[in-house]
Parts: C-alpha cells; sequence; structure tokens
C-alpha cells in the first residue's frame, strides 16, 4: 500500500475540495473495497480523505419517498423501520451482500461505488484493462465464469459485483452528488453506471472530486409484492453468481407494472425493459414469468464459461417473480 | 534409568505453576479459572490446571524481552514515519494514545503496536472474519478499519470480553460446546457471536428472516438465523455446530441436544441381529 | 473404569484460546523486530533475467532486500540439483526460495524485502522489479494426460488375480472418469515465523505441525547441528497437512535474521499460501468394476493420475484403500503423474484416500444403480474380513456394524432409490452413502514425564496441537495413567526441547504420544514398586506390577485401596522431588500379523433446489468404528470438521488456474469458497467402539482423515439420488446442476 496524507473534515464542501484539488486523492468511507484494493495495490491513491465524520448518514422521508444518507451504513439502512416498511426489496438485497461485519462498514455510497470482483482486476500481474487501460482483458478468453453475458465490450467482461444497487435500479432510485463547486445534481441512478465500451477504467458518471450525499428513492407500490433472489455458490458470504432484484404492483390479478434487475450479469445492474413489458398488464401465472424470463435473457451474449447464467438467470427471474407474489415472506429454502 | 537421575531436572521448571509470582497470580485470577460456580458451567475437566497456558508463555515473553541486540544489527537508513497521524481511542476501557502511519490497519495496531494478538489476522482482506473486533457497539473487521479512523473510538477485543476474572457467558458456552478446534478464529467468532447478541435485542433482521417488513425488538433467533448472522466468520476446522449450539445457548437460553453417542451393546445387537434374519430369508 | 478415558472433557486449553491468550507462532514479542514481506514471481516458467531493486531500497524503513544475487553462499543446494524421490522420502527435498534465477512456478518467491514495519515493508515490496526471460508453462493436468509417468516402477502395486480379463467377461459393469481439482488447505493462521540469532544459535516460531521437521530442514539448510536449533510452536491455527513438510519460508525467515542480525518476523499473505505450502492435487481417475448379477464384485481397476511439480515427484496415494476395502478377487491399480509447472503438492486432509474413494465410492453407486441392488447392500455382499491383497485378518473391524447402524439411525430402509423420487416441496431430496476408511498408524513417539513429589505431573512431548485437542487428550490419558487428577497433570508440546515426536499427521498423533505416556507411565510405577519395596514393610512386596495401579496419588492393587503406598510420601522419604522418566514407544511387531484400519459409514441428504442448481447437505450420519475413543468430545470435532471439509469438496472448493499464464487466479477466501456457517446443518457422530489392543495398548485408531474420506462421494451419490445427475468433475457447483 503506498503511503497517503490521510485527513477526515467534518464538513462536505471541505471534503470534496480536497479531492478535487489532487487527481490522486480519493475519499474513504467504509474502507471495504477500496482498502482492499490498496493493499492489493490496484488502488494507489496519494491521499485519502475520509468521509465517515461527515453529518451524511440520516434516513428520513421526503415529500416524494424517503432519502438515505450516503454515509449510513449499509446495515443500518437494511434495518430502518422506513426501508424494512416500504422498500423491503432494498433490505432484502443489502442483506443478501457480504457479512454482519461489513454491513456495519460499508457505506451506501460506498456500495454504489465498489468495484468489480474480477480475479484479473485484482492481480496486478494479470491484464486487465480496467486497471491498466491498454493491456488487455485477461478475462475475455480466461477464466470468466463468473462474468458478464450483457452489454460488455472486448476491453472488459467484469460485471459490477454488489447487491445493494440492483434494488435501487428496480426502485428507480437517484443519487444526489456534490462537485467540487459547492453544485448538487442528481443522477438518475439507472445512469449511475456505465457499460464498459473502450474506457473501462470508468466504472460510473461521478466526476472526480464528485461526493455521493444520498440516495433518494420514490414512492412506490411495490412493497407488497417484491423479492431479491440471490444465487451463488455457498449459503452465504459469496457474490452472486447471478441475482434478480423483482418487483410487481399489482391491479387485481393482473400486473399494473413490474421492474426486473438482473445482478451479476454486466458492469452495470442490468435492467430488462424487455421483461417488464412482458409482465405489465398480464395475469401473475408461471407462463407469464417464464416468458419474461425468456425476454430477459433472449439477448443474452455467454463467454466461454458462464453459459449457465443464460438459464440461471431465467429460472432465477421465474422463482423470485414467484416470491415476490408471496409478499416476499418465504425466504430462503 | 537410574534412580539418582530420578530427582534431576534438566529441561524446564523456569516456569512452573506451583510457585508463582503475584503477578502471574492476578493474570490466573484475570483469566476467570477460580470458583466452583464457573467450573460447573464449564462442564466437566474445566479447572484451576488452565492457567498453565498464559503461565508458559508469559514465561517465554519474559525471556525475549531479555534477548540482547547484536552490536552488528542493521537498521533502516531512512525509517521515519511518512504521513503519521495521532490518534486517541479507548481499547477494552483504556485509553491508548498512538502515532502511526496512515496505512496501519486497526489490526495490525492491535496485534504488531499493543501486543493484543488475540485478534488474528487470517486473509487481511475482508474475507474471513477472523480479525473481527467491536467497534462503539458494533462487529466490524479490523483489518480493513484503518487505525487512523478510529479517533475518538471504542474498542473491544477478545481480550476485553471477560469481566476480571469472569468469563463472558459466550467465551465459556464456547468452551462448554467445543465451539472451536484449533482457536484461530474464535476471538473473531466470539466478538461477532456478542455483537450478534446487541443485534438480537435490536430486532435487526437477517437475509433469512421472514418477513422483513414486520419487526419485533428482542428476537429470539432459530438455529437459521444464527447460522446466517455468523456466517461472515469462517472457521476452517469446521466447528460450526459448536458454535450455533454456544450462541443458542446464551442467547435464547435454549438447550443442545447432544449429537454424539457410543454405540450400546444392545443397539448393535438390534441392528445385527436385524440382519441374521435377512440374510436366512435371502 | 476409566476415570477420564471416554468421558467428555472440555479443552484444558479453552481458556486460552477464548480469552486471546494463546499465541500462535508469529505473536511472540521480540525485541528490535524488523518485518520481511515476500515477492513473488509473474511468470511460471524460465529464469530471472534482471532484479531491480533501487527503488524499493530508498523507500523509507528499508532494511535489507534479499534477492538470488544476493543471497549467502554456500546455500543449500537447489532443489533441481537433487533427484526427486517420491513422498514419503522428499521431505527435506523441498523447494528453497531465492536459490537461483530459475523460475519453477508462477508466484514463486524472488525476494525478501526487510523493513522497520509491516507497512513499509509491504510497500517496497511492489517496487522490486523483475524482467523474466519465459518458457512455455505447462500446468494443465487435463491436456497432458499422455505425459504422466510412473516415476518409481519398483515399488507399483502389482495386480491381483486377472483384472482386465475379469473386466471384460464380467455380466454387469460401469466404467466412468472423476476429476477432482487442486484445493487448498487454506488453515485460518496463515503461515509465519519469527526467527532470531544469539551467535550461532537460532530459535524459530514457527507455524508447524512437527518442530522436528523444521529443526531438521534448519539445521541442513545452515549446515549447522540439530541441537543449535530451536523450534518453537505451541499453538497452531489450523494446517490440515499445510505445515507437515518444511515450507520456503523459515530457512528464509532465519536467513534475513542472520544477513541483518535481528529478529526477522515473514508470514504468508493469503495469497502466497496458494504457492507456498502445496496443495492436493489435481487428479483425474478412471474406475472399472465387474460384478455377477448377484452384486459380488469380480474385477475392480483404479487408474489413476495427479500433477506434480518439475521438481519433486508427488504421488497422490489415490488407490490405496481401493486394494483393500472390497473382497474382489482381481484388482489393478496404478498411480501415475504429470510433471507441470506449479509448486509441489502436499498432504491435504485424508490424502489420496478422500480422492481416491470419492472415485470407488461413486463408482460403487454406479454399479448398484447398474445393478438395482441397494449400495449399502451392495457394500455388504462384498464386505471383506481379511485383507484380500495379503489374506491377513484385521485386528478389529466392525465396519459391519458402522453400516447397519447408520443405516438404522438415517432410516436408510425408507430410501426410494429412484433418482427425483423424493421431494420436499420444491426442492429434490437425495440421499446417498459412502465408505470411510483410513490406517491405524503409530509411529515412534517420545515422551518425558516428571512425577513431582507435590502430587503433580509435568508432561512433554514434541508433538504439535493443530486442533483436534492433544493438550487435552494427552492431559487425560497421563491423568488416567498416572492416577492424578486433570488438573494436576501440565502437558507442553510445540517445541524441541521436548522428547521428538513424529509430525500430526496421519491421523496417528493420539495413538503414538498417547501409547508413550502409558508405558511411561508404568515406567514410572514400576520404579515406584521398586522404590517402595525397598521398604521391607511394603504392602506391595508380593504385588506383580500389573496387578497394580497409581490412583488419588496411591499406587495400590487394582481396585483395592487398603493395599497401598502413598506416593507423595514414598517420594519424599526417597529425597526425591520429582521422578523422571523419558520413554520412547513403538508400534509393537504384533501389529504385522494383521491387517489394520479404521473404518466408518457415512450417509447425507441433501436438498436440492432445480431452479438454482443449489445444494444443501441437510442431514450428515458418521458411524466411525476407530478403536477406543478418549474423549468424546473433542472426537466428535474431529467428526464435524471432516463433514464440513467434505462439503467443502464436493460442492465449493477448486483452485482456479489460467493456463495461458500458469497462474491461480482465486488465490484468497472471496473466489476460494469455504464452507461457512450456513452451509453445515444437521451432523451427528456415533462411535462404534473396537477393542483392539494389538495396534497398541491404548486401542486408539486415528479419526482426523477417516471423518472425511466417504463425505465427498456420498454427498454426489445423494446429489445423483435427487436430480438424477451424475457429477463426476468436483466440485457440484450450481452452473453444474442446471
Amino acid at each position: 500500500m503506498k503511503s497517503f496524507k490521510y485527513s477526515s473534515p467534518t464538513d462536505p464542501a471541505g471534503a470534496v475540495k480536497a479531492v478535487s484539488a489532487n487527481q490522486s486523492a480519493k475519499f474513504l468511507a467504509g474502507g471495504t473495497n477500496l482498502i482492499d484494493l490498496m493493499k492489493e495495490y490496484v488502488e494507489r491513491p496519494n491521499e485519502l480523505v475520509d468521509i465517515t465524520r461527515l453529518n451524511l448518514g440520516q434516513i428520513r422521508t421526503t415529500t416524494n419517498g424517503i432519502s438515505i444518507g450516503a454515509l449510513a451504513k449499509n446495515g443500518d439502512t437494511a434495518n430502518h423501520p422506513l426501508v424494512r416498511q416500504n422498500y423491503p426489496l432494498l433490505s432484502m438485497a443489502i442483506l443478501a451482500g457480504a457479512s454482519g461485519q461489513l454491513r456495519n462498514m460499508a457505506t451506501n455510497g460506498g456500495n454504489l461505488m465498489q468495484r468489480t470482483r474480477c480475479q484479473y482486476f485484482y492481480d496486478i500481474a494479470m491484464p486487465c484493462n480496467k486497471r491498466e487501460p491498454g493491456s488487455g482483458c485477461g478475462a475475455l478468453e480466461g477464466l470468466n465464469r463468473i462474468h458478464a453475458i450483457f452489454g460488455y465490450s472486448d476491453k472488459c467482461v467484469a460485471t459490477y459485483p454488489g447487491d445493494m444497487a440492483n434494488a435501487l435500479y428496480a426502485l428507480d432510485a437517484a443519487a444526489k452528488v456534490r462537485g467540487a463547486n459547492g453544485r448538487e445534481r442528481t443522477i438518475p441512478i439507472q445512469e449511475f453506471h456505465r457499460l464498459p465500451g473502450d474506457t473501462p477504467q470508468k466504472d460510473n458518471n461521478l466526476e472526480h472530486g464528485e461526493l455521493i450525499v444520498a440516495i433518494e428513492l420514490p414512492k412506490n407500490n411495490f412493497a407488497n409484492k417484491s423479492y431479491y433472489l440471490k444465487v451463488r455458490d455457498r449459503a452465504s458470504y459469496a457474490f452472486a453468481l447471478v441475482s434478480v432484484a423483482a418487483a410487481l404492483e399489482m391491479n387485481g390479478n393482473s400486473i399494473r407494472q413490474a421492474r426486473i434487475v438482473l445482478g451479476s450479469v454486466a458492469h452495470k445492474p442490468w435492467r430488462s425493459l424487455e421483461a417488464e413489458k412482458a409482465l405489465a398488464g398480464k395475469p401473475a401465472t408461471e407462463e407469464t414469468f417464464r416468458a419474461a424470463a425468456e425476454a430477459a435473457l433472449k439477448d443474452a451474449k455467454p463467454l466461454e464459461h458462464n453459459r449457465y447464467k443464460v438459464e440461471l438467470g431465467k429460472r432465477a427471474i421465474v422463482l423470485a417473480l414467484q416470491r415476490a407474489m408471496t409478499g416476499g415472506v418465504s425466504r430462503e429454502s | 534409568m537410574d534412580d539418582k537421575r530420578l530427582g534431576e531436572d534438566f529441561e524446564i521448571n523456569a516456569d512452573d505453576s506451583s510457585e508463582i509470582s503475584a503477578d502471574e497470580e492476578k493474570l490466573l485470577d484475570q483469566l476467570g479459572l477460580f470458583g466452583e460456580s464457573r467450573r460447573q458451567f464449564l462442564g466437566r475437566g474445566i479447572s484451576g490446571g488452565l492457567g498453565i497456558f498464559a503461565l508458559q508463555l508469559l514465561a517465554k515473553e519474559k525471556a525475549l524481552a531479555a534477548l540482547q541486540s547484536s552490536p552488528d544489527a542493521v537498521f533502516a537508513q531512512n525509517a521515519g514515519l511518512e504521513n503519521a497521524v495521532k490518534v486517541s481511542l479507548k481499547i477494552n476501557g483504556a485509553a491508548q494514545s498512538l502515532e502511526v502511519d496512515s496505512r496501519m490497519t486497526l489490526l495490525d495496531s492491535l496485534r504488531e503496536r499493543l501486543d493484543l494478538t488475540g485478534t488474528k489476522k487470517g486473509c487481511d482482506q475482508g474475507q474471513c472474519g477472523a480479525c473481527t473486533v467491536i467497534v462503539d457497539g458494533r462487529r466490524v473487521l479490523s483489518c480493513l478499519t484503518l487505525t487512523a479512523q478510529c479517533e475518538g473510538k471504542s474498542v473491544t477485543t477478545v481480550e476485553g470480553l471477560a469481566k476480571g476474572d469472569e468469563l463472558h457467558p459466550m467465551q465459556a458456552a464456547f468452551i462448554k460446546h467445543d465451539g472451536f478446534q484449533c482457536g484461530y478464529c474464535t476471538p473473531g467468532q466470539l466478538c461477532s457471536a456478542v455483537a450478534l447478541l446487541q443485534e438480537a435485542k435490536n430486532g435487526d433482521a437477517s437475509h433469512v428472516t421472514q418477513n422483513l417488513r414486520s419487526s419485533a425488538r428482542n428476537i429470539k433467533l432459530t438455529d437459521e438465523e444464527i447460522r446466517e448472522r455468523m456466517s461472515g466468520n469462517i472457521c476452517r476446522c469446521g466447528a460450526y455446530p459448536g458454535i450455533v449450539a454456544a450462541i443458542r445457548e446464551v442467547q435464547s437460553g435454549r438447550e443442545t441436544a447432544q449429537t454424539w453417542h457410543f454405540a450400546t451393546d444392545d443397539e448393535i445387537a438390534a441392528v445385527m441381529n436385524k440382519e441374521d434374519k435377512t440374510d436366512e430369508i435371502v | 473404569m476409566a476415570k477420564y478415558i471416554g468421558k467428555e472433557m472440555s479443552r484444558v486449553d479453552g481458556v486460552a484460546k477464548v480469552t486471546g491468550k494463546a499465541k500462535y507462532a508469529a505473536e511472540f514479542k521480540v525485541p528490535n523486530l524488523a518485518y520481511g514481506f515476500i515477492v513473488t514471481s509473474t511468470i511460471a516458467k524460465g529464469a530471472i533475467k534482471s532484479i531491480d531493486t533501487t527503488e524499493a531500497s530508498r523507500a523509507p524503513g528499508v532494511i535489507q532486500i534479499l534477492t538470488h544475487e544476493n543471497y549467502p553462499k554456500p546455500a543449500p543446494p537447489a532443489s533441481t540439483e537433487l533427484k526427486p524421490e517420491i513422498n514419503t522420502n522428499v521431505r527435506d527435498k523441498s523447494f528453497r526460495a531465492l536459490q537461483s534465477d530459475q523460475i519453477f512456478f508462477n508466484m514463486q518467491p524472488i525476494a525478501l524485502v526487510l523493513a522497520e514495519t509491516f507497512e513499509q515493508a509491504r510497500h517496497a515490496a511492489r517496487l522490486v522489479r523483475a524482467t523474466y526471460t519465459p518458457e512455455k508453462q505447462v500446468t494443465q493436468l487435463a491436456s497432458s494426460l499422455d505425459k504422466a509417468l510412473v516415476p518409481n516402477p519398483e515399488r507399483a502395486a502389482k495386480p491381483r488375480g486377472t483384472p482386465a480379463e475379469a473386466f471384460k467377461s464380467a455380466p454387469v459393469k460401469i466404467e466412468a472418469e472423476y476429476t477432482i481439482p487442486i484445493e487448498h488447505h487454506n488453515p485460518m493462521e496463515p503461515h509465519g515465523a519469527i526467527a532470531f540469532w544469539e551467535n550461532d544459535k537460532l530459535t524459530i516460531f514457527d507455524k508447524t505441525q512437527g518442530v522436528y521437521v523444521v529443526r531438521r530442514h534448519l539445521a541442513t539448510s545452515f549446515n549447522i547441528p540439530e541441537e543449535n536449533v530451536s523450534v518453537i510452536s505451541p499453538f497452531v491455527g489450523g494446517a490440515f497437512g499445510s505445515s507437515l513438510r518444511p515450507n520456503y519460508y523459515p530457512a528464509l525467515t532465519a536467513m534475513a535474521a542472520r544477513v541483518i542480525k535481528r529478529p526477522v518476523k515473514v508470514i504468508y499473505t493469503r495469497q502466497q499460501m496458494y504457492t507456498g505450502h502445496g496443495y492436493r492435487s489435481d487428479t483425474w481417475q478412471k474406475i472399472s468394476l465387474g460384478a455377477e448379477k448377484n452384486g459380488k464384485l469380480t474385477a475392480l481397476i483404479h487408474d489413476s493420475r495427479n500433477n506434480s511439480s518439475t521438481f519433486e515427484d508427488w504421488l497422490e496415494n489415490t488407490t490405496n484403500y481401493t486394494r483393500t476395502i472390497y473382497a474382489c478377487p482381481n484388482a489393478q491399480t496404478s498411480q501415475q503423474l504429470v510433471r507441470t509447472d506449479l509448486s509441489t503438492p502436499a498432504p491435504v486432509r485424508a490424502p489420496g484416500a478422500v480422492s481416491g474413494m470419492f472415485a470407488l465410492e461413486c463408482a460403487m453407486d454406479e454399479l448398484a444403480y447398474a445393478l438395482k441392488i441397494d449400495p449399502l447392500e451392495l457394500r455388504l455382499i462384498n464386505y471383506t474380513e481379511v485383507n484380500p491383497d495379503n489374506g491377513k485378518p484385521y485386528s478389529s473391524k466392525a465396519l459391519r456394524e458402522c453400516y447397519r447402524l447408520g443405516a438404522e439411525k438415517f432410516g436408510w430402509s425408507k430410501r426410494n432409490p429412484e433418482p427425483r423420487s423424493m421431494r420436499d416441496g420444491r426442492l429434490f431430496v437425495g440421499w446417498g452413502m459412502a465408505t470411510g476408511v483410513w490406517g491405524a498408524f503409530q509411529q515412534p513417539a517420545s515422551v518425558r514425564i516428571a512425577l513431582k513429589s507435590d502430587g503433580t505431573a509435568h508432561v512433554a512431548s514434541a508433538t504439535a496441537d493443530i486442533g483436534p485437542g492433544t493438550y487435552t487428550v494427552m492431559t487425560l490419558i497421563a491423568a488416567e495413567y498416572l492416577g492424578l487428577s486433570v488438573e494436576r497433570v501440565k502437558f507442553e508440546l510445540g517445541d524441541t526441547k521436548f522428547p521428538r515426536a513424529p509430525v500430526q499427521g496421519g491421523s496417528f498423533t493420539t495413538a503414538s504420544v498417547g501409547s508413550a505416556i502409558y508405558e511411561s507411565a508404568n515406567n514410572i510405577k514400576r520404579k515406584l514398586l521398586e522404590l517402595a519395596n525397598k521398604d521391607s514393610a511394603s504392602p506391595l512386596r508380593t504385588a506383580k506390577l500389573e496387578d497394580l495401579e497409581m490412583l488419588d496419588g496411591k499406587l495400590q492393587i487394582k481396585n483395592n485401596s487398603s493395599q497401598s503406598v502413598n506416593i507423595s510420601e514414598l517420594m519424599r522419604r526417597n529425597n526425591l522431588v520429582e521422578l523422571v522418566d523419558i520413554h520412547e514407544a513403538k508400534p509393537s511387531p504384533e501389529r504385522e500379523k494383521y491387517a489394520t484400519g479404521a473404518h466408518g459409514a457415512q450417509f447425507v441428504e441433501v436438498k436440492v433446489d432445480l431452479n438454482t442448481g443449489f445444494v444443501r447437505v441437510t442431514r450428515a450420519i458418521e458411524v466411525t468404528a476407530c478403536g477406543k475413543i478418549m474423549n468424546p468430545k473433542t472426537s466428535h470435532s474431529q467428526e464435524i470438521g471432516g463433514i464440513v471439509w467434505g462439503i467443502g469438496m464436493a460442492l465449493q472448493e477448486a483452485t482456479e488456474i489460467d493456463h495461458r499464464f500458469g497462474r491461480i487466479m482465486n488465490p484468497n477466501l472471496q473466489h476460494y469458497h469455504v464452507p461457512v456457517n450456513a452451509d453445515v446443518l444437521d451432523v451427528e457422530t456415533m462411535f462404534v467402539e473396537e477393542d483392539d489392543k494389538i495396534v497398541n495398548p491404548l486401542g486408539i485408531k486415528g479419526m482426523g482423515e477417516l471423518s472425511m474420506v466417504g463425505i465427498p462421494a456420498a454427498i454426489a451419490n445423494a446429489v445423483f439420488h435427487a436430480t438424477g445427475k451424475r457429477i463426476r468433475d468436483l466440485p457440484i457447483t450450481p452452473d453444474k446442476l442446471l
């Protein structure tokens, strides 16, 4: 780990100013990803601005929903009564990730910023365009069981590994960010992360020095019928092979509107408008769900070792929708 | 062997527990080794002789402290700390002031600076849970926490769980239920388990909690809940069932059915007779 | 009636472990300590062209950087210069760091950076720049099976009967290939050491399963007498075979300490562990079974190939139990290896046996289906009371009882053999079983007992306790036979100042060191009797040694405290502060007349979600016949551990190599999955005790390995029963069941 200057300002303006002034500075929040990557020499900032003393941890109602502080811990967010009651999908997604200890450290903003778990990205001896543009993609023709089936480029096939953001995509969230000049802007969550294209080194559309201050969730009618399904190699404490955030709003026996977001299949949470379209206006039957699943995976382009994700994605969508119909009450097994 | 040599003591009595100093007495007390009630709680076989481990190690470290440094020892030309950070924090109730390299994790400060080696380094990457400590009442991973971030915080490590000479009930239950083998993940498991008690009091949910929309405080955790909530602490010896039994007992008072037994002669006779009959029919 | 043996006892080191006071190797506080951080290669094969340490040397805190260019000579011979031998003799011809510019495997150590702090050493390690002359590496077993060779043909097993012909003419037969990837031990404690020199004497705190192995390795590395090396290892945070052979870091650490004349600490990172201590080899196995229609085996052919390194020949002993576990007149086994550009494999819990029995016990299940005979019944039909290779009878073998008791307990008779026939709602339920087997080994081991006139005893042996509870079981055996309460016995281990003991491996520690304690306690008894009978008024003058016991501080006629001598008083009368016996116990020649072994039957239930491919082991029952159980509490924990390891092997564990680079790509615990708490549900153990004084005087057989041996096969068989899918390529991850 490279030596770095450490500071812990107490006002957001100071924090933003400090990072903006130094191209090699980074914000430090929970540290659960950044510190690890620094030990691996994947990240090499020469300055860390610790933002955990900023007062950005509140979770509160707004006129149109709720606002979640960027620095609220993942664990507190998942357990907050406003979230559990109104956005159980978000609680489920957060609780499906990492471990109790990590959720006590990780912040909501940090979770959005977490980087891929691609093995080639993590190993500085290996080629990786995300870590070192121009060095090549090790995974494209290498070990790619956990990699993307949608939206990748020949420069990068990594996936966004998180759980929380998949729920945020389904819930039409937006990130409120603050820039160097003190200007705040709101980025719809669907525009937050990027596909790799020719610049896989950029995970998202934040500018250097921009600080996420809050995540805003609009009101919705999904709370009764939503489910977060995570399929992984062991029962807990593992990244997803495929995950599904499913949310339904019913109109009698038929589906008024739906959200289907797949996780760990692309460089960003993968919302399937095709699946949502296949569900809208249809009765909530297995047949409908299967049609939606087919629609969602129709354009998947698996790599050598991740063909299973296509079938797994389909089955996971059907299962997630079935569980969503039970009110998300029936959990694992 | 010749009887004349019988009384010879040629190797190891420097740390003989039969003659212990006042300091060592105090350590034994701290470890909570004496007292009939606790002995009973721990179950058979846990008794006074246990202090030897602490004493032997203490003796070894005393000897090491006296180690003479070589006159030719090589030191770095340029040994100053870059980016030093001053930190004041509480560790196991005691105030500590440190000046650390900004890169130094809480885990390394505990182990390499403060000689609190109870907190373990398993992966140094947040992937095993061995370094779990409790900061301001919550379990976190000390390997991904910078010491610099701990200004003003209160840290509890495994060394701080016992109250004086009284083991924390969770420590006692881990011994009773054999919730460890090699013991290396144990401090992290214990810190995790102790913090878990508060999480259950708060009514916090987990991945396996049924219906997140209804919530209650003071929840009694099912085995499934305990397993999920303890899954951030890997135990390669596989002592998980003992860990679950220990937490279950402390958290909800539920006793655990014994899951091993010796096959009795009757049991053996019953199944083997059955076999004989089957064979006859065949 | 035993006072302690066979009864539950909590660990004597329990308080030390739950309070954080137990000190593991790299935790001792030593003054003036410097930190070493290892730099590893980024190619798998070739040579180092240049190594530039200029920038690293200038980094703050750096003391010295060792590379092959400045590593002090004369260095020990490089491993390649030695003729490799197979398993048992390679122990001290293991890989040593920084001997030459040659690269034998990816992530091979190429430098050691020494600095004042860990942070400084770790950073400077990133600044060491190496360039290479690479060569094309081969790291894949599957594509090199045709390069397999038999390293020692003269030691290869001979066929029994006429297996090829028998297989050809068998009325029912199956033939299948099974593959197991490289797996790593991943103990929780990373390997590490602290070394310092006092003149020409070396002291090292090391994580090891055998302090004497490390001592010999270091003595030969530095060409100094063994007595000059002191190895200390009181607590080991798991090892599972990874610390049996000498790893490269202790000599490197000791050399660094010698160069900078300061104590040095070196600890592997989790990543470095993947090439720093060996692993379970990649294996490909083919099993051919032939049987009569009534289920009697007529042919058994087991062909096994595993990867090794280019500088040591490692044969995974997969076929050992294939020859002996079932009665079959015609059997043929072969073991071959393929030299790959990877580090050398090592024993991993139940080495050879668990890999071989995975293949054999899956094949037996396949045969049972081909025959339409219940899998358990098939095993009983082919049960053997003798070693089929030599006809020797077993000294004891309660495997039949294990099968029957396990079946009863599990409810096996309710099993519908039809795949996919049992359901629990959405989930498919599968029941599978397999046989476990391991040797009943004993190795020469020494112990020192000092019985003191104050009624306490100090017992010591340079064995290890990597987790099974050796501190506890040795304490209880000594207490039992010295007639003292356990709190009056102090047992120490893990230090070369104590008498020599074998490594803790092969499940032979309790049988070996326990026998030494038992026999040494007998010597103490004899000495006490001699002392007592110097007195003409001794009540024991006519007593025979074998009729005497030590109990509650008295030497007395068994079960008759009226004829007794108070031991403390006897010693004081003779001016003895302590009575010392040093004793080595050796396996009895009587063993040679018999076949010996430990056995078990394992039954598991899985529930499979075919929507997600996810398998859960919902129930596991281990029934074990391994002689006499000393401490059921810790034995039960060993059984649980074996099941958890079996779950990992069957469902999760695989070390993944990108063969284009010959590099391990998941050297961590985020992508290399081991079971977590939520993966382990109901586990039950039943001990079927055997009374076997032939294996050793206390009738102890090992269990740490045995507990794991059948589990992966039982799980794979249960998965087949649940899903109808026969997965022969471990691990059975969700993608394979979709």
